[in-house]
């Protein structure tokens, strides 16, 4: 009897207890830029110059992607999501901090355990046509990585007409080239090479963007369904608040380069801790059917080249007080599962 | 009062009354070398004062050749073939390319998506305001100058005395937008054409515009055409909602109505799809097929390769259908307490 008690409890397979299979810790990334092509060229007719500076795109952030999850990655355009989708990709190194594979470092891999982990990771980008080469046949687009890794036991034919099918593509269309095909049937053609490599975790960075409202369902669809099929795990970048609160199950909201909150989807839409992400969910377009009054938050996202000090959204929060301005609200635990950084939790 | 009306001359003839602007059987076709693309092909609507008609429909749709239609930038291979507008009692089709250049600044305004296509790069935006105002009207350079400052006040940009002297490379994306917007104003134009202003910005600042552009309507009884791929924006702005499938408006009428029964089984067919009118984590009801090819369109209605209500009814071509001022060009339509 003792020993029944003391036996361990057999958890419930929830998203919390999963494996992870990407782990950041404190990963920043930086670029120096160079000005613009409007600000050089307005430099030539004697406007004011700019100078190159650093840009912190993604500012020591803390994140757990899990088996089988989506993460949901919300913010405004330029504050680090595809910087750091392309770190989590492993396309781009970090600057500084930590990325870990399955709870190992990525530098403790060997360059062949490496190859793999990269592998397991594909990126689905927001325009299919620029990531596609234009003069390889669908058959070669789909066909080529999986050959080159060896992936493919039997027909190399039957293998990519299978990626194809999965993809919601007819076969038949194989010899095409890119130019000839839609929109979504592009994105379509980019989801069936990412999955020609057996990916366990797909990075879809603004991946429905550029798609007609009609199609738009249609590949979201698509993204479920084969989460359900081959049990992938998704990083779904998405500045559209609706499309990521159908898909997601954790959502993590990113300002400046920083997660400023993290939590479950329903955790989130019901309860936003963060200010800032409570302005976000006030903007929504939703659907209405009367006139709605729009109420603005204040203030531009400033820019990434020079940072407010303290709290990063303190000029455009509703809520700052003094200490906001000069301390930076650290990403703590304020219920079950949710992680917020503002110092209104400390009051 | 309904935007789109049915094209019998009696309920045109009585509609135009009170309406600013009046389309009437628009055509417009662009010659291609793989053939003529009706963009817009059989457009009408009316547009009273101070009112705001979203204009909702694909990328291709013939949204913006819409837009550019009225106010004559069509350029070859485009052309207006067939079909009215009418500004303020004044035929547009006909006016000449002096008059048009006339209205653009003064009675019309145009915004568009990119804000660099109304803005120049290389002038302050004191000078490129002043410029627009003294180009239709003789007023000294200080009191434009007033006008433009109090022009950028209103569409919410900090210290615009400050900002007057800037170069737009200097303001951000939004930024521009609304200084592109407070170009369009300074001459408090009767119409505004918006096309898919705010669809490259975040929803922050897309929903600064649309606060501003509400406040404007308001304030100055402006009418504005509002463009967009997104009924979800239209929806909470416009008045009045015209939805257009390849060249044609398929279905409009006042927003509560189109939004809470679409009868058009496209409308229908969008809305449903949208994440917010599905649960969550569960399959998106969607449209099947591809968006249309204008150069190979079905006979009859365009829509009926991908639509479920079709038969053998939809070989031919649906005529508008009207009533209470919802219309919509739909053999089957959806039942209106679906
Ligand atoms: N290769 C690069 N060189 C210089 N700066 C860069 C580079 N890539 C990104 N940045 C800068 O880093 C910041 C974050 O960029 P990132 O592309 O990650 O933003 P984002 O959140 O994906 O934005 P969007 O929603 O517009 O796609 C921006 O300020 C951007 O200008
Ligand atoms: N200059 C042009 N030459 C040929 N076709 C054009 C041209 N401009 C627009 N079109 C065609 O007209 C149709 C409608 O275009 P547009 O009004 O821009 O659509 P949208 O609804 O996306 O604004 C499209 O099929 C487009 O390809
Ligand atoms: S820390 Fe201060 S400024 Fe930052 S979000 Fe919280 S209340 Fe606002
Ligand atoms: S006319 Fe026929 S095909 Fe066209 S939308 Fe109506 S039911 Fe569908
Ligand atoms: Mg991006
Ligand atoms: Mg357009």
């Amino acid at each position: 009897m003792v020993e029944q008690a003391l036996a361990p409890e057999v958890l419930e397979p929830t998203v919390a207890n999963r494996q992870p299979v990407i782990t950041l810790r404190g990963v920043s990334r930086t670029f120096g830029t160079p000005p613009s092509a409007l600000a050089r060229f307005a430099e030539r007719f004697g406007g004011a110059k700019s100078k190159p500076t650093i840009v912190h795109a993604v500012d020591s952030v803390d994140l757990t992607v899990r088996k089988g999850e989506v993460l949901g990655l919300v913010g405004e355009s330029g504050c680090g999501k595809s910087t750091l989708g392309r770190i989590i990709a492993g396309i781009m190194p970090p600057s500084s901090g930590e990325v870990l594979w399955r709870g190992r470092r990525l530098s403790e891999l060997s360059p062949r355990e490496r190859r793999a982990a990269k592998l397991r990771i594909q990126m689905i980008f927001q325009n299919p046509f620029a990531s596609l080469n234009p003069r390889a046949s669908v058959a070669e687009i789909v066909g080529e990585a999986p050959r080159i890794h060896h992936l493919i036991e039997g027909d190399e034919g039957a293998y990519v007409d299978e990626q194809l099918r999965r993809a919601g593509l007819d076969p038949s269309f194989k010899s095409r080239f890119p130019h000839q095909f839609s929109g979504g049937q592009r994105q379509r053609i980019g989801i069936a090479r990412a999955l020609a490599v057996q990916p366990e975790f797909l990075v879809c960075d603004e991946a429905v963007a550029a798609l007609d409202v009609s199609i738009q369902a249609q590949i979201l669809n698509l993204f479920m369904d084969l989460r359900e099929q081959l049990d992938l795990t998704y990083l779904f970048i998405s500045h559209d608040l609706g499309v990521v609160e159908h898909l997601s199950d954790r959502v993590a909201i990113m300002y400046l380069g920083r997660i400023v909150e993290e939590a479950t989807v329903e955790e989130i839409f019901s309860r936003p801790n963060h200010p800032y992400t409570q302005a976000l969910l006030e903007e929504i377009p939703r659907i209405e059917t009367q006139k709605r009054a729009y109420t603005a938050l204040k203030g531009e996202l400033p820019s990434p080249l020079a940072p407010p000090p303290g709290c990063p959204f303190h000029p455009r929060c509703p809520n700052a007080f003094d200490r906001c301005k000069m301390e930076k609200p650290a990403l703590r635990d304020v219920a079950a599962d949710h992680r917020s950084a503002c110092h209104l939790n400390d009051r | 009062m309904t935007a789109v009306l049915e094209q019998t001359a009696g309920v045109a003839a009585s509609s135009r009354r009170g309406a600013i602007l009046s389309v009437r059987d628009l055509k417009t076709y662009f010659a291609t070398p793989a053939g003529e693309v009706k963009a817009v092909d059989g457009l009408s609507f009316d547009l009273r004062a101070g009112q705001v008609l979203g204009l909702v429909g694909e990328s291709g749709s013939g949204k913006s050749v819409t837009g550019f239609s009225i106010v004559r930038l069509i350029e070859p291979p485009g052309r207006i073939v067939g079909g009215e507008i009418s500004f303020k009692g004044q035929e547009l089709t006909g006016a000449s390319l002096e008059e048009m250049r006339r209205l653009r600044g003064r009675h019309i305004a145009m915004i568009f998506q990119d804000p660099m296509m109304t803005l120049n790069p290389v002038l302050r935006i004191d000078t490129q305001m002043i410029e627009a105002i003294q180009a239709h009207e003789r007023v000294p350079i200080a009191e434009a100058r007033a006008r433009a400052r109090d022009a950028l006040g209103k569409v919410g940009i900090p210290s615009p005395e400050e900002r007057l002297k800037a170069y737009p490379h200097q303001f951000s994306g939004g930024m521009r937008q609304r200084v592109a917007i407070a170009t369009a104003l300074l001459n408090q134009p009767d119409l505004i054409i918006a096309d898919e202003p705010t669809t490259a910005l975040d929803v922050t600042i897309q929903a600064q515009i649309l606060a501003e552009v509400q406040k404007l309507t308001r304030d100055t009884n402006t009418a504005v055409i509002w463009i967009s791929h997104d009924l979800s924006v239209v929806s909470g702005m416009a008045d009045e909602v015209a939805v257009m499938y390849a060249g044609r408006i398929v279905e409009a009428g006042p927003v509560a109505e189109v939004i809470n029964a679409p009868r058009h089984p496209y409308t229908a067919g969008l809305i449903g799809s949208l994440p917010s009118r599905n649960r969550r984590g569960e399959r998106l009801r969607q449209i099947h097929g591809m968006t249309p090819n204008l150069l190979d369109l079905p006979e009859g209605c365009a829509f009926r390769t991908r639509c479920d209500h079709a038969d053998e009814a939809c070989r031919r071509e649906p005529g508008l259908f009207a009533r209470h001022g919802h219309v919509h060009r739909c053999f089957h339509p959806c039942r209106e307490d679906a």
